[in-house]
């Protein structure tokens, strides 16, 4: 059982580094807006700076 | 609204509209695409002309709204002026400028798509990406390509009026939710990892448990709480802490003490490896605390960008005519001196002399006079009015905060900052319960230290967390934004929750009469004379723009008589031949100067209508006069209704008119409200004294308007309310206000304020009974950590599924 002495500090690591991805997460905006991308997502083609599917190519 | 009025009978084959989904009220004749509106139509073309068609295969045809009839385009230059560009623009990485505009009338899929979609009708936009449920679109834009003027323009083609927004305000309301949201990841995270360690803690408990495993997990636990409890929980101690300095309650100062309690309690077993640690609870708790604080502070957050959209929506551009030539400026940037053009239709956007023109100038909203004024050369106009018909062009007095509109809103200001602060349900009884605690906790450790001293400072641990108020911290919270939110599903936006439960309590509810309880603008009241001219009238008012005239449009039926040598006269007067007889329409002095004299029984009818506040028209047709017709603000069908249901509850009423006394008098009659209560010739200062009188009388004061004139009453009464379609000036004044027409709104408000209490009341009261269970267990020393671990989500799963559950606004009644 004593290797609870090395699992344990090792879970508190991994945790922490869950909470430092949450927190650049939450820093670079991505829980600003929870309503719009979910809808953005249906849109096709996507916008994005230098993405151009098959279907716009066509149209222009 | 919508659903009550019976709906006309409908064609036979609807059309829908091309556009919005709507019917087609009256289909062309031309094959091709039908549109419900001329707005319709222009965004149509526009869509098509820019390859944007896309748009109608994600539109959400259920919630369409139609673009209405089109306002004259706007040029938005002042969206280029230096001053707004100092205050708005950023800069991107790229050096592309940015900023932030409200949007009107954005609402699905479609509208996000479309909007992100606005460089191909405004080339040179970079990145436009829209936040829907805040209504905003951030642009970035090519500066040497295009101006957030052409940008704007685009947006308000595709049918999304845009409008400016406080950037420096939105930034930091963002930096705001973005750092509660993390406290809240954080103390999640710390929550389930000691739940965890708590697991094995509680199970070694019961089993037995070596004491080097023990003394480990106690010692991470006390690693994770610390920065939980003085960190994430930093916003419940500072809150306390604030309480405790300027001496108001306030519901962190009870959490505070169970926090900090709780938390040297354990550090201190933690450290003498005796005892009993807390820390597992303590998490939990912060946890669910900031979770209550997150929704909280995110409704509020949509309900302020709701209410920044309204306060947007009036346009705050003056035409400044240069020479022959003329531009759009921001209307506080107008020198004094210069010339200004005001078009029918627009609001006047400063203080000013007629040069020239003549028009018939709305001046409701700051006066709360019902009836238009008519203004010629060398008279005197004020911002904030509106000129009806006609267009002026104006020498500039005085613009921005030198107007009378100006000062009047410094007043209210400084009036708002005067009002005390609302002591809300919730920090009452937290100020109670902290020395109720205190109490407990000074007995429990007074009487274990005369039974068994070495226990003392463990009970009075589990005392001071098992009795932190959760349901007072979160409950109080989530009851309050769920119905914030159904509130404004329905119409009714509050600025507070505050205002809510000032709201539920029964006091004085002061109208103002025009636009309030009557429909602030003029309707046929009388007509006595032959009723066989009221056709030929119909048909000579019918072209023309004057509010008495629409009134006319209103009352009688439309027809085809043919109208020739059509005249608009001075004071509103018109005259022209009608199937070949000669008629003229006007106030009575125009009618005695063009025939000479009245005859006796019009002059006592037109006596009698102006002594009671009405306005007077006299009709003469071929040299005689046939009728006189009496115009006068009609009292809101619904208002009887709505205040009889407002009197069952306990409220009473007051009338505070800028009007005539005998006209504010007909309508107390009419509502039963005493005349004793019925005030009519108030100018804003008498409104305010007599609000502020019926407050030194210890009356709870609601006062209702829609004008400028009523803004500083409402902000000295306990709560402010205005109703829709009030100048803006009256909803920044407002702490409560309708974006649907009516008093129906008011009533709703009172009546989901009083739900919201109930349940406000009914959750304290459950979590009061949970303390009280928990302080028995405490004080006798049966409470274990465990007992409290368990008892303290249970009575917090309770009283927040009590309050999602409450039925306070019904969203979606009419």
């Amino acid at each position: 059982m004593s290797i609870i002495f090395l699992i344990l500090p090792i879970t508190l690591l991994l945790s922490l580094g869950a909470v430092a991805a949450f927190a650049w997460a939450t820093r670079g905006g991505q829980f600003d807006d929870l309503q719009t991308p979910a809808l953005r997502a249906l849109h096709d083609p996507a916008p994005g700076p230098g993405i151009t599917r098959e279907s716009e190519r066509a149209e222009s | 609204m919508r659903a009550a009025a019976p709906l006309p009978a409908a064609p036979p084959a609807p059309l829908s509209c091309a556009h919005c989904g709507l019917p087609v009220p009256s289909p062309s004749a031309e094959t091709g695409p039908q549109f419900c509106c001329s707005g319709c139509r222009s965004v149509y073309e526009i869509v098509h002309a820019a390859g944007l068609t896309g748009y109608y295969a994600y539109q959400d045809r259920a919630a369409a709204v139609a673009v209405g009839e089109r306002r004259a385009p706007r040029k938005y230059e002042e969206l280029d002026d230096e001053a707004f560009r100092a205050q708005h623009l950023r800069r991107d990485e790229q050096g592309h400028a940015c900023a932030d505009l409200l949007l009107e009338g954005v609402h699905c899929s479609a509208c996000v798509w479309l909007v992100e979609r606005v460089g191909r009708v405004a080339p040179g936009v970079v990145s436009s990406r829209l936040d829907l449920s805040r209504n905003v679109v951030t642009l970035s834009w090519d500066e040497s390509r295009t101006s957030l003027s052409r940008i704007a323009r685009g947006l308000e083609s595709l049918g999304y009026a845009p409008h400016p927004l406080g950037t420096a305000q939105t930034e930091a309301a963002r930096h705001r939710d973005r750092e509660l949201l993390l406290r809240l990841g954080v103390a999640g995270a710390a929550a389930g990892n000691v739940m965890l360690m708590a697991f094995a803690l509680y199970s070694g408990a019961f089993n037995g448990m070596e004491a080097a495993y023990q003394a480990l997990f106690r010692w991470a636990s006390f690693a994770i709480a610390t920065p939980t409890v003085f960190w994430a929980g930093a916003v419940f101690l500072r809150g306390g802490w604030a309480a405790l300095r300027t001496r108001t309650p306030h519901m962190d100062l009870p959490v505070a003490i169970g926090i900090l309690g709780g938390y040297a309690g354990g550090a201190v077993s933690t450290f003498t490896g005796r005892g009993e640690i807390y820390f597992d609870s303590l998490c939990t708790l912060i946890f669910l605390l900031l979770v209550g604080r997150y929704l909280q502070q995110s409704h509020h957050r949509r309900s302020t960008s709701q209410s920044e959209l309204l306060l947007a929506l009036a346009p705050q551009t003056a035409h400044l005519v240069e020479g022959s030539a003329g531009r759009d400026v921001p209307a506080s940037a107008v020198a004094v001196g210069a010339t200004v053009r005001v078009n029918a239709g627009e609001r006047i956007p400063v203080d000013g002399l007629v040069l020239r023109g003549t028009g018939s100038v709305d001046t409701r909203l700051l006066t709360g006079e019902p009836m238009p004024v008519e203004v010629k050369v060398a008279e005197r106009v004020y911002a904030g009015t509106s000129c009806e018909a006609g267009t002026l062009w104006l020498r500039v007095e005085s613009a921005g905060s030198a107007t009378r509109l100006g000062r009047l809103m410094a007043s209210v200001e400084a009036t708002q900052r005067q009002r005390a602060p609302i002591v809300r349900l919730a920090d009452r009884v937290a100020g109670h319960f902290v020395l109720g605690i205190l109490a407990l906790a000074a007995l429990t450790f007074g009487l274990w230290l005369h039974w068994d001293p070495r226990l003392a400072v463990d009970h009075t641990v589990a005392l001071l967390v098992v009795t932190c108020p959760c349901a007072l911290g979160m409950a109080t919270p989530l009851a309050v934004s769920v119905a914030l939110g159904k509130a404004a599903r329905g119409g009714i936006l509050f600025k507070g929750g505050e205002f809510m439960e000032e709201l539920a309590h029964p006091g004085v509810i002061v109208f103002d009469k025009t636009g309030t309880l009557t429909r602030g603008q003029p309707e046929l009241v009388a007509w006595l004379g032959e009723a066989t001219w009221q056709a030929p009238l119909r048909a000579v008012e019918a072209a023309s723009g004057h509010p008495l005239a629409r009134a006319i449009q209103r009352a009688f039926p439309e027809n085809e008589l043919p109208v020739s040598d059509l005249e608009e006269l001075a004071q509103g007067g018109i005259s022209a031949k009608v199937a070949g007889t000669e008629l003229l329409a006007g106030s009575p002095t125009l009618v005695t100067q063009v025939l000479g004299k009245l005859p006796a029984w019009a002059e006592r009818l037109v006596q009698s209508h102006a002594d009671s506040g009405r306005t007077p028209v006299v009709v003469a047709a071929g040299g005689s006069v046939r009728a006189v017709a009496a115009f006068g603000d009609a009292l809101r069908p619904e208002a009887r209704d709505n205040l009889g249901q407002l009197a069952a509850l306990g409220y009473r009423f007051e009338i505070l008119s800028g009007d005539h006394q005998s006209v504010v008098d007909g309508v107390a009659r009419e509502l039963g409200i005493p005349l004793s209560a019925a005030r009519g010739q108030q100018s804003p200062e008498a409104k305010l004294r007599r609000i502020q009188e019926l407050r030194e009388r210890g009356e709870r004061v609601f006062m209702v308007g829609d004008g400028v004139n009523d803004a500083a009453a409402m902000a000295a009464a306990h709560v402010g309310i205005a109703v829709h379609g009030g100048a803006e000036t009256c909803l920044k004044a407002a702490d409560v206000f309708a974006t649907r027409e009516g008093l129906a709104p008011l009533t709703q408000a009172a009546l989901g304020s009083r739900r919201t209490l109930h349940a406000i009341r009914r959750g304290i009261a459950i979590s009061l009974a949970y303390n009280l269970v928990g302080v028995g267990l405490a004080v006798t020393g049966l409470l274990s950590p465990l007992v409290a671990a368990i008892m303290m989500p249970l009575s917090s799963i309770s009283v927040v599924s009590l309050a999602l559950r409450a039925k306070t606004f019904n969203a979606g009644s009419p």
